[in-house]
Parts: C-alpha cells; structure tokens; sequence
C-alpha cells in the first residue's frame, strides 16, 4: 500500500503547486494509514529531491533515464505505472495541469484503475473511495465513487491548502524502462512563452475585459499587477480581438483559475466567464453597470468607471503596500 | 485522412444547472444541447481543411442514447461524413474510451479526435485512454494542428510554453483552444440540415467492460453571501476590506 504521488518539476526545481500536490498527498496517505511516496522524473539534485520531505513526503523516487527531459504522454505514463507497481500504489495523485491531464488516463487504462479529474478536497471516505470533484465546468461539483482497486486522481490547482509536515524523507534513485514508440510523436522544439508566472498559479489575478476599451488602456491594469505581485488575466472577448495573449484567457474554454484574489475590471461576468474563475477565494467586481452578472458572484463591488476608479485604487493599493 | 472525431453531447454552455432524485441526477429540464464546444472546434478545423483541398473523410463518433442523436445530426449537418452511435448511457470513462477503440479497430481510420475536455464531467480522459487501449501515440490538449504532407504538426501547451510536435498517423489528439485558427463558426444551413438526414448513421451495441467510477452525489456551490459595495469615491475602503476582512493582501 501507498500513495503515489507524481511531482513533476520545470527546470530542476518545484513549484508551489507541487507542495500543495505532496501536501494533499501526504494528507490521504494518512487517512489510509500509509505512507505518501513521491516520484519525479529528470534530473534534480538531492537537496530539493529533500524538499519534498518537509510537506510529508516520506520517500522520493528519482527516475533518472536521459530520455525523459522531453514531455511524451507514453513514456511518462509507462515510467510512472512503473514505479507505482514497484511500490504497491493504491491511490496516485497528479495534479490536473497539462501533464497530469495528458499521463493520468493512459495510466488508469494499464492499472484499470478509476480515474477521478478535477478533483478539489481529500476523499470523504475511503471505503467506498469517495472524492469531490469540479463538474459542469465550475457551476457544480459531484461525489465520485472510485470501485477499482487503484484508484488515480488529478487534483485541481489551488484547492488544498499547502502546509509543512516535516517527515524524513529517503531518496531512491531508478532506472525505468522506456518503451519502444514511446517517442513516436516527435518533440521539435518548445516555443517559450515569457518567464512571467502563468495566470493558473498566480495568487492575485487582475483581469480586464471588454469595457477597457482597447489594448492602449491595460497600462493601469498592469500597474496593479505590478503593486500587489499579481498576473495579469482577460476575458475570451480581449483575448479574441488579440487585445492580450491567448495565455491570459480564463474561463470555460481558456484557463480555469482559483487565485486568492480575483480583481476583475470591465468584465460582464458571462456564465462562461464565471465558470472558470468561480473557484477564487475571493472576487472583486468594478463595472459601469450595476446590473453586470458580474456582481452576483463577486464578493466585493465598486459601481464607477474603470478609467477613474483603477488609478485612485492603484494610489490606495501602493500607499498600503508602502506601509505594510 | 479517414477521421474519427468523438463528439460529445452536452448542455449548452449558458444552461442553469441543476439536480434531480436527491442530487444524485442531473435534471434535464429545460436543458438545450450542443456538441462539445472543443469537438465543434476540431471538426470545424477539418471541414477548413477539406475545404482548403485536404482530401478527408470525417466520422462522427458518440456514446449516447437514442437522445444524443440531435447532437450527431448537427455534426453531420455541419459536414461530417457519416456517423456511429454505440447504443448505451455514456457515464465511466474507461467504459466510453473502450467503446471508441473497437469503433476504430472496426474501420481504418488516421486519426481519432477529441474535444480537450467535456463541459460536463469535466474529465478530460477520453484521448489518453483510448490511445493506450490501442497502443497508439497521442497529444493532449494540442493547441495547433496543421498537415505537412503525411505528418501533422501540433502544439501542446507545457510549462513555460507551448511544445510543438510532429506526428505520424495514425495517432489520437485532443483539441483545446487554438486548434482551430481564426475562423468563422459554421452554422449548418438548410441544405448541409437536409442532407444530413440522408447521411448515414449506423447504431451498434456496446462491447462489455466494467465500469469503475459512479457519481454517488452533486452538489451546487455554497451560495455567495451578497456583494458587498463600496463607493467609487472610497476606494481606501476596498484595500481595508481585503486586507482585514478578506486577509487576501
Ligand atoms: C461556448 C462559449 C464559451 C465561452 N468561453 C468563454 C471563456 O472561457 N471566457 C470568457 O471570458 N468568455 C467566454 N465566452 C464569452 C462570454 O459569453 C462573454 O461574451 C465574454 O466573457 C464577455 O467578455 P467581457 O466581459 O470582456 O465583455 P462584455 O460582455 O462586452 O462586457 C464588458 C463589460 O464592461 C463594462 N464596462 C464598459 N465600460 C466600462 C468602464 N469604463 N468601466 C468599467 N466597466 C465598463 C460593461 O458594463 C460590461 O459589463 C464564451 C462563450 C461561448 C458561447
């Protein structure tokens, strides 16, 4: 028995999400009376393969074939069936980004295990398996049950809380088999997009919409990203006038996003933008329009023009972060 | 290219959800339904191709009841070929991804597309499984999809960017945002309505394979407390708030 729980890493290094990922990880193996065992593929020196020891992580098993510094849905998923069989896996947590979207179903095909996506809370119970997960694109959430006897989650970004536990952590190193083809979609190169963080793991977000009028006016936009150490994000309609970059799209069909802070200025509030900002902590509206959908859903409100309100909060927004 | 495109029958993206029978249904009244908007994407992106000259045949593909046949017809409508029902409640994943390999197994297809994830189960499974079950390479989420004699170029977002690929047929895609470049929705007008009812669809049985997820509950989200206004001329107020009530700054 273990929990699996794959931590993948950019770079050499973990990113927050991987600690909320080993944190929930660590959680459900306490709840099973287990023990939480990472697995990361690539190269990572021992002191951060350690990190992970400090979120309750008690083992880390480092996959060091060469190959795997190239992305391959076959490859990654045939390494971490691998591992998981190795280490008698019953539960593996991926997190529900493009990697673990993209491994998670091959493996739930060569474990026949149930696969539950989107998942956003530790199981309620673990006989029968039971976890809550996103349904519906935001707008509601269900009880899956998992009936297999290994069961695979995908854990949405920013829904368990990161906390340390700090636990001594072995570190075992192995060479995984690679499979033939694994490589059959060939990787050509990888177009960068700007070091700046993605709008799906900033804590702030500040996003703008159509009642910003033009691309001109985001110079304000990007000064209250600038103050609060936010990223900046959009509505599909700034984003389809190529206003801003695809990246910054949020909502059903672009980025689901939960930040802390959702501050949104000249955003309608459209059932399909909601649907995927609906999982922030806590959401900020200024509009025009009192009658904006918008400000149902949203916690805070300011009724007034963005072109006023934006500059006098910015000001407010700089003087506080000098005081505190 | 001889494709496989599964389309996924879903309600429409402005519907009010809600349950039925305890939580445990979905409640389908008043519900309006559309294909998947990732499928309407990536079949649309192969009727541009065809049109540009691409020599294709495109069939439909869905898991559903008798119910679901509305969706097909819009495909068919649109311009698909020809289209499949396999006659069951599409519900396990694993179960609906089988479903779809023997489909392909049965034809000689290129290529199998998929939406990147259905609106409703939001699962986002279907691409990676049915290609293991046929041991078949696969892209995930490809944000580009563009023929270059007999390979196809993709784009697959990563961490810090977008990885662009090449593949050989035959593989299993699913299409996210991007896939189709700019272009104009395609609304079946009447003549693509009329012929669609002559295009053929088959219905064939399931084959076995054991379902192991089941949804025991829904829930809606908690209600939102109501919005708290501040005015336009306090906006000090609105720092206060998030820094001492809403401890988010
Ligand atoms: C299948 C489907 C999927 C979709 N997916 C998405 C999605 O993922 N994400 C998404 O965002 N949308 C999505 N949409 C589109 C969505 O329905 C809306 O059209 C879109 O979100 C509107 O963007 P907006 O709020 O920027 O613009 P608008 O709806 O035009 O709203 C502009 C707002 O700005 C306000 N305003 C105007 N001037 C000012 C001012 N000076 N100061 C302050 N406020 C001002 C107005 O009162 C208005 O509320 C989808 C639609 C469909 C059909």
């Amino acid at each position: 028995m273990a929990v699996l729980i794959y931590t993948q890493n950019y770079d050499g290094k973990f990113k927050k999400s991987v600690f909320e990922l080993v944190t929930y990880g660590a959680a459900a193996a306490k709840e099973m009376n287990t023990d939480a065992i990472a697995v990361t593929t690539g190269k990572l020196d021992e002191t951060t393969l350690k990190e992970l020891g400090k979120y309750g992580a008690s083992k880390v098993i480092s996959v060091t074939n060469n190959e795997l510094n190239d992305f391959s849905e076959q490859a990654y998923a045939s390494v971490i069936e691998q591992v998981a069989k190795k280490n008698d896996a019953d539960l593996i947590v991926l997190g529900n980004n493009p990697y673990g979207r993209a491994v998670a179903p091959r493996l739930a095909v060569k474990l026949n295990a149930g696969l539950a996506a989107g998942v956003v809370a530790l199981p309620s119970s673990i006989s029968p398996f039971t976890v809550k997960k996103r349904v519906y694109s935001g707008k509601a959430f269900a009880d899956i049950v998992i009936k297999s006897d290994v069961k695979i989650i995908t854990l949405n970004q920013n829904s368990y809380k990161i906390e340390e536990n700090p636990t001594d952590i072995v570190t075992e190193d192995f060479t995984a088999e690679i499979p033939d083809g694994a490589y059959a979609v060939k990787p050509i190169e990888v177009v960068k997009s700007s070091d700046k963080l993605s709008v799906t793991d900033a804590e702030i977000l500040v996003s703008g919409g159509r009642g910003l009028k033009g691309p001109e006016n985001w110079g304000m936009i990007e000064e209250m990203a600038e103050i609060l150490g936010a990223v900046t994000s959009c509505s599909r309609t700034v984003s389809d006038l190529d206003w801003r970059p695809h990246e910054e799209h949020v909502g059903q069909t672009g980025k689901v996003v939960a930040p802390n802070l959702y501050i949104a200025i000249g955003i309608s509030g459209a059932i399909q933008h909601l649907a995927g900002v609906n999982g922030s902590k806590v959401m900020v509206v200024i509009n025009t329009d009192p009658d904006a959908p918008f400000f149902e859903a949203a916690d805070y409100g300011i009724i007034g023009d963005a072109f006023e309100v934006v500059p006098k909060l910015n000001a407010a927004f700089k003087k506080f972060k000098e005081e505190n | 290219m001889k494709a496989l495109i599964c389309i996924g029958h879903v309600p429409d993206t402005t519907s009010k959800i809600k349950f039925t029978d305890n939580d445990t249904k979905f409640d389908t009244t008043d519900i309006k339904y559309i294909i998947g908007p990732y499928e309407e994407l990536a079949l649309t992106r192969l009727l541009d191709l065809k049109d540009a000259g691409t020599e294709m045949h495109i069939t439909a593909v869905n898991v559903g009841t008798a119910e679901t046949e509305p969706t097909i017809r819009k495909a068919l409508a649109m311009g698909a070929d020809d289209a499949i029902r396999i006659n069951s409640e599409a519900t396990d994943n694993l179960f609906i991804a089988k479903q779809i390999a023997e489909v392909y197994k049965n034809g000689d297809y290129d290529v199998i597309i998929t939406g990147k994830e259905s609106i409703d189960y939001n699962g986002g499974q279907l691409e990676g499984m049915i290609a293991e079950f046929l041991n078949l390479p696969s892209v995930s989420g490809a944000s580009k999809f563009e023929i270059n004699g007999d390979k196809v170029i993709l784009e697959q977002e990563i961490e810090g960017g977008d990885l662009k690929l090449e593949a050989s047929f035959p593989f299993v895609v699913s299409a996210g945002k991007g896939f189709l470049p700019e272009s104009e929705p395609r609304i079946p007008n009447m003549r693509g309505i009329m012929m669609a009812r002559k295009k053929p669809l088959q219905v064939i049985e399931p084959v076995a394979h054991d379902a192991v997820t089941e949804v025991s509950k829904f829930y809606l989200p908690e209600p939102k407390p109501a919005c708290k206004m501040v005015s336009p001329d306090n906006v000090e107020e609105l720092v206060t708030l998030l820094h001492e009530e809403a401890k988010v700054i």
